[in-house]
């Protein structure tokens, strides 16, 4: 570093130029100016565009609702699902999904697809709540599809979660797996872990079927058995394991692998120092 | 030893002692072996792993057998777990969550006996390997093979009626799957299953018998077993590793009684205890989260217990082959994977004593053990095998791996279908084509010394890196081994000049010797090895000479004494 | 043969003088606690310290026992909420156990003679002598019995040995039916209605969503099962049905079994019996996640990847008068994996 170790009482005017110079030219300096540049252009992005206030979703758009979606739509979705959501090659039509799927999807972030993948990953939110609200009514206006589940079929404090168990069991357990800790499907395809799902989601999803997931519509598995699974699933993943670790509550996969490395591993090595020469 | 003292418990053991001796004659057989000399290695403690286990097991499962009802009888679940209270289930399913839940320790012990489950089939297999690696089983020790093969079997189908017994979805998922196999079998197979199961599956007969099976039957005959196992190493003492001092007629280690009592006696406890702290801190078959068993329900991710992984994986990586002719169905797609290919391993292991002796023609005893390099076609066929139970292994893990690893499980299993043909025997050349390379290299250490890494530059410019004679033990440990010749199976005449007639199995005999030992390293000879030692001397004379000749270059107290040309 | 002739340094050989293992047990080297009081003392400490832990644990443990609830619940890092009462008690008594053990392998490690002892091995087989002694008072025993002399005898005696573990045959025999045709037969039958499992609810064709996926089982399965008190009925009658757009259907197992595009199949795997519900949507594949069979319900249940040889049997349906999905009949072929008898 140059410029650092020059004394008070030698400056001179050119000493001091000369350091105010070193630090103009200081290695970081471009940086910093990057920085300030690119806080300054976000900062005005963003009062500009006007991010930050959440709104609660509403199933009924309003006209304004329903524009706005309709033009985050042509800019974030046209591309793949078509100008009037009629679907194409690459994706589904979404005349008729529901404002529930769009709900789904674009709050799990699972849309838009980050890349065209097999399937689709719950990954972060790109879109603002009030912006959702808006794709979801935009979508809604297209055809009659399930709506967002209100706060009332939500409510699963009634449910009875032994009756979740058992139809969580029949219903979801062969491609989620018991816990719900998430399965292998075909050709590379899962069924995701339900771990980071909220009620609101698990519902649409059931109700929607994203992706390979089949749909249960409110007419073959009832808004109140709906609420008895997401009160089972609510209750189980967050359950004590009282024998211990769970080892991710896959079966005996992870528990065999445990007792070679953990169980065999540490017996053997006391048989290594009872065979060992001691000093 | 210092002279006993005369405290009363001192005083009541000798009491003791003299009353048994009197009736039963004990001290003629403490003479004998209260000072039997066991070999001390690591490796010769894995079989004890298993054992201490085994007891494990009984002790575990003589509490969870005081509480467990062996019963298929329905009714609704009425207990502290509360997601499943009012769920209809069978009395067996029902007391194992009480004994998860409601007996205090229960869960505790549950965990034990399944953690020790898996421990001693682990313990049986590394045990297996050892044996296998190190040719333990040849003369005089094939019967004791034979009885470990059959203790590994009982120990596996033990292993599946045991976790079976709960009635969960995911053990009962497992029955089912064996039903399936049973009924596939030709001819006697639905007949078997009905038998089995007192009827269709799952019927309300199978969990009782099961159970007689799971704590009477096949106990009893591991233990019988492995009375007989263990009878065997006492009688034919244990095997040894070669090294200095140890012969095919010694045995080399500490005595029975202070030394072994204490550390074979300790490492029961710490197996015991190791096995306690693991059912203390790591959740094991969690049956509660399965649910009761019920043929209309299934998890993801079902896999059987790790020693049966195999068997799941070969069915799974079997393509779907079918024979239907003249209204009989023949199910290749699973008698091949799950009666057939165990059938083939499970006998091929059991021969294997008989068939390498054949190999050989050596009808000699052998006590003193093989390092795996001196039998490398042996050893090839040990990783050839194990690769291949591998191979499976992970087949039957394809889903979880698919999950993990974000891959399609159609083509993992396209790929383990593919390399369970061609990995193999490819391990088969590369473990052969190692032990060579390691044999050889014995032979060059033998020849020439080992590389003591010490760089020396000879006043001409020479540069030689400076060998020194491998230690004594370590030339015992090296010379140590047979080095087996194919098979000459050469008819000669007899006086009259007539050749006998060829024995029907000469032929084979002579190509499995060959394939055995045409490619060998022979060890060095006692010339060779006075050769190689005159060799060396003579040029250690010469570079001395050339050092003498010119300056001494610095350092020379560690003179080369062999060096390499 | 020639195997021995080379036999160079043979290990039995201990006067060979080329026998590299005649150098003989190495030296035996001292411990610490050998040579120094102190380090036998501190082992000795060592030791009882463990023996220690071992004798107090088991009270330990019956404190844990009597006063910890078996519902209580502790967080343990790296564990996260665990039983309690499981977590001390096995602590406790894992570690009791495992000090007893390290304690008696130390007191040998440490303060047991260390020296190697060597023990000749003796010959395995019996002497010459005493082969011929076993030989001979065999022999006489035999020629006692008069097993050579008495023919009818001899001849008689093999029958009888091996007649009498026959008994067990017809003792086994009751352990099941026969089969019967009991495999080829399940509760469907013609009018039976499909009724959701687990809630039981009768299905009308609207209530099905394209992509849809019911799990179903016949109306009368309840009653069945509380009257023969078993599950042998529920293990062969579950099926799915699944809903796709009628052009989708590209072939079925017998004409008109579907009705509007709803179809009904066996949930049984064709290949070991595992109930098989992990359904596609988008492919219409029905995979099984035992060893992975899938079947392609939009062209008639066949089989597209996997070990299960046959195609998953279809339940033709209809409606009834009330509008319910009904069954029109049987099962035309056995469900669940396949037998010899089955054709």
């Amino acid at each position: 570093m140059n410029g650092r170790n020059v004394h008070a009482d030698t400056d001179t005017p050119a000493s001091v130029s000369a350091k105010l110079s070193a630090r103009r030219r200081h290695p970081l300096a471009g940086f910093l100016l990057l920085a300030v540049a690119l806080t300054v252009m976000g900062g005005l992005y963003a009062a500009v565009t006007g991010a930050g206030t959440a709104s609660a979703a509403s199933t009924d758009g309003t006209p304004q609702e329903i524009a706005q979606g309709r033009a985050l739509f042509l800019e974030g979705c046209a591309s793949c699902h078509g100008m009037n959501a009629q679907g194409g090659s690459t994706a589904p039509t979404l005349i008729g999904v529901g404002a529930a799927a769009v709900n789904f999807q674009v709050g799990t972030g699972r849309m838009p697809l980050a890349g065209p993948s097999q399937q689709a990953k719950r990954g972060p939110v790109q879109y603002t709540e009030a912006e959702i609200a808006a794709l979801a009514a935009y979508v809604a206006s297209l055809a009659p599809g399930p709506a967002i589940p209100s706060a009332q079929d939500l409510d699963y404090s009634n449910a009875s979660l032994q009756e979740g168990g058992a139809l969580f069991r029949t219903n979801c357990a062969q491609c989620h797996n018991f816990t719900g800790a998430g399965g292998a499907l075909s050709n590379g395809q899962y069924a995701p872990s339900l771990k980071y799902a909220t009620p609101q989601q698990m519902f649409e999803a059931m109700l929607t079927g994203p992706g390979a997931m089949p749909v249960f519509a409110n007419s073959t598995i009832t808004v109140e058995e709906k609420q008895a699974i997401i009160k089972y699933i609510t209750t189980i993943r967050t359950s004590p394991n009282p024998g211990g670790m769970s080892l991710g509550r896959l079966g005996p996969v992870s528990e065999g692998l445990f007792l070679w490395i953990v169980g065999l591993g540490s017996v053997t090595a006391i048989a290594v120092w009872i065979g060992a020469k001691t000093s | 030893m210092s002279t006993p003292q005369t405290g009363p418990i001192v005083k009541a053991g000798g009491a003791a002692a003299d009353y048994v001796d009197e009736r039963v004659g004990v001290s003629k057989f403490l003479k004998k072996n209260l000072t039997k000399v066991f070999p001390d290695h690591w490796s010769f403690m894995l079989g004890e792993i298993a054992l201490y286990s085994f007891i494990v097991l009984l002790l575990s499962g003589t509490f969870l057998s005081l509480f467990f009802k062996p019963s298929m009888t329905e009714a609704p679940y009425h207990g502290s777990y509360i997601p499943l209270n009012g769920i209809p289930m069978s009395e067996a399913y029902a007391s194992t969550i009480n004994i998860s839940f409601d007996i205090r320790g229960g869960l505790l012990m549950r965990q034990v006996h399944h953690w020790a489950a898996l421990l001693f089939l682990a313990a049986i297999t590394v045990h297996l390997l050892r044996v296998f690696f190190t040719g333990a089983f040849r003369k005089p020790r094939e019967m004791n093979w034979l009885i470990g093969n059959g203790l590994l079997t009982l120990g596996i189908l033990e292993g599946f009626a045991g976790y079976s017994l709960p009635d969960d979805l995911l053990s009962g998922t497992g029955l089912r799957i064996a039903d399936g196999i049973v009924q596939g079998i030709p001819v006697v197979g639905t007949y078997a299953s009905f038998m089995i199961f007192g009827g269709e599956f799952p019927g309300t007969d199978f969990i009782p018998r099961l159970y007689i099976v799971h704590v009477l039957l096949i106990p009893g005959i591991i233990l019988g077993l492995i009375t007989a196992h263990l009878m065997l190493v006492w009688y034919q003492k244990h095997t040894q590793f070669p090294g200095p001092g140890r012969t095919e007629g010694n045995v080399v280690g500490y005595p029975l009684f202070p030394v072994y009592t204490a550390k074979a006696g300790g490492f029961f406890f710490v197996v015991f205890g190791i096995t306690v702290l693991l059912s203390a801190v790591a959740s094991i078959n969690p049956v509660w989260l399965f649910g009761p068993y019920t043929p209309t329900e299934i998890t993801a991710g079902s896999q059987p217990d790790w020693y049966m992984g195999w068997l799941d994986g070969a069915l799974r990586l079997m393509p779907n082959v079918e024979i239907n002719a003249w209204g009989h169905t023949l199910s290749l797609n699973v008698l091949v994977p799950s009666v057939i290919i165990p059938g083939i391993l499970f006998t091929a292991m059991a021969l294997y004593p008989f068939l390498e002796q054949w190999a050989t023609g050596d009808k000699r005893e052998h006590h003193l053990l093989d390092r795996p390099r001196n039998m490398p076609t042996r050893t090839a066929i040990g990783t050839m095998s194990l690769s291949f139970y591998i191979l499976l292994w992970i087949g039957g893990d394809n889903d979880i791996i698919a999950t993990h690893f974000d891959m399609s499980i159609n083509a993992i299993t396209w790929t383990l279908r593919v390399m369970v043909f061609v990995v193999p025997p490819l391990v088969f050349v590369i473990t052969k084509r190692f032990c060579l390379s390691l044999q050889r290299r014995d032979r060059d250490k033998l020849l020439h010394g080992y590389e003591t890494g010490t760089i020396m530059r000879m006043p001409s410019g020479e540069y030689i890196e400076v060998h020194a004679p491998v230690s004594a033990e370590e030339r015992a440990k090296l010379l140590a081994g047979h080095t087996y010749r194919p098979l000459e199976l050469d008819r000669e005449p007899d006086e009259n000049g007539v050749l006998p007639k060829r024995k029907p199995l000469d032929a084979a005999r002579a190509r499995l010797s060959a394939f055995y030992y045409a490619e060998r390293i022979e060890k060095p000879t006692p010339e060779e090895l006075h050769e190689a030692e005159h060799h060396a001397h003579e040029l250690e004379e010469s570079y001395l000479a050339q050092i003498e000749g010119g300056s001494a270059p610095a350092g020379s107290e560690h003179a080369p004494t062999r060096s390499e040309h | 043969m020639s195997s021995d002739s080379h036999d160079l340094v043979s290990a039995d050989d201990a006067a060979h003088p080329e026998n590299p293992l005649a150098p003989g047990l190495p030296e035996h080297k001292l411990r610490r606690t050998d040579i120094d009081p102190r380090a036998a003392k501190r082992a000795e400490r060592q030791v009882s310290l463990l023996f220690v832990i071992g004798a107090l644990t088991p009270i330990i443990f019956f404190f844990e026992y009597v006063y910890i609830p078996s519902d209580k619940l502790i967080h343990v890092p790296l564990i996260g909420d665990t039983s309690a009462s499981n977590f001390f008690l096995g602590l406790t008594m894992g570690i009791g156990l495992f000090c007893v053990g390290a304690g008696a392998i130390h007191w040998a490690k440490k303060l047991m003679p260390d020296v190697e002892e060597v023990s000749e091995r003796h010959q395995l087989r019996g002497t010459d002598a005493e082969r011929e002694e076993a030989v001979s008072q065999f022999n006489a025993g035999v020629e006692s019995s008069g097993f050579g002399q008495y023919k009818m005898i001899r001849r008689t005696l093999i029958g009888a040995l091996a007649a009498t573990p026959l008994f067990a045959v017809p003792l086994l025999k009751d352990l099941g039916p026969l089969p019967g045709n009991k495999l080829r037969y399940t509760l469907w039958a013609p009018g039976v209605r499909i009724v959701s499992d687990v809630s039981l609810n009768p299905i009308k064709p609207e209530d099905i969503p394209f992509g849809g996926l019911v799990s179903c089982v016949p109306e009368n399965l309840a009653a069945v099962e509380a009257a023969t008190g078993n599950l042998n009925a529920r293990a062969k009658v579950p099926v799915v049905l699944v809903r796709m757009r009628p052009e989708e259907i590209r072939a079925q197992q017998g004409k008109n079994w579907d009705y509007q595009g709803i179809l009904c199949y066996s949930k049984i795997c064709t290949h070991v019996g595992c109930p098989t519900a992990l359904y596609d949507r988008k492919s219409h594949h029905l995979l099984c996640p035992c060893h992975q069979s899938t079947f392609d319900l939009s062209d008639a249940g066949h089989v597209v990847f996997g070990p299960a040889a046959r195609s998953m049997p279809q339940l033709a349906i209809t409606v009834n008068a009330d509008g319910y999905l009904v069954a029109q009949h049987d099962f035309t072929q056995p469900v669940g994996p396949s037998f010899w008898e089955r054709g």
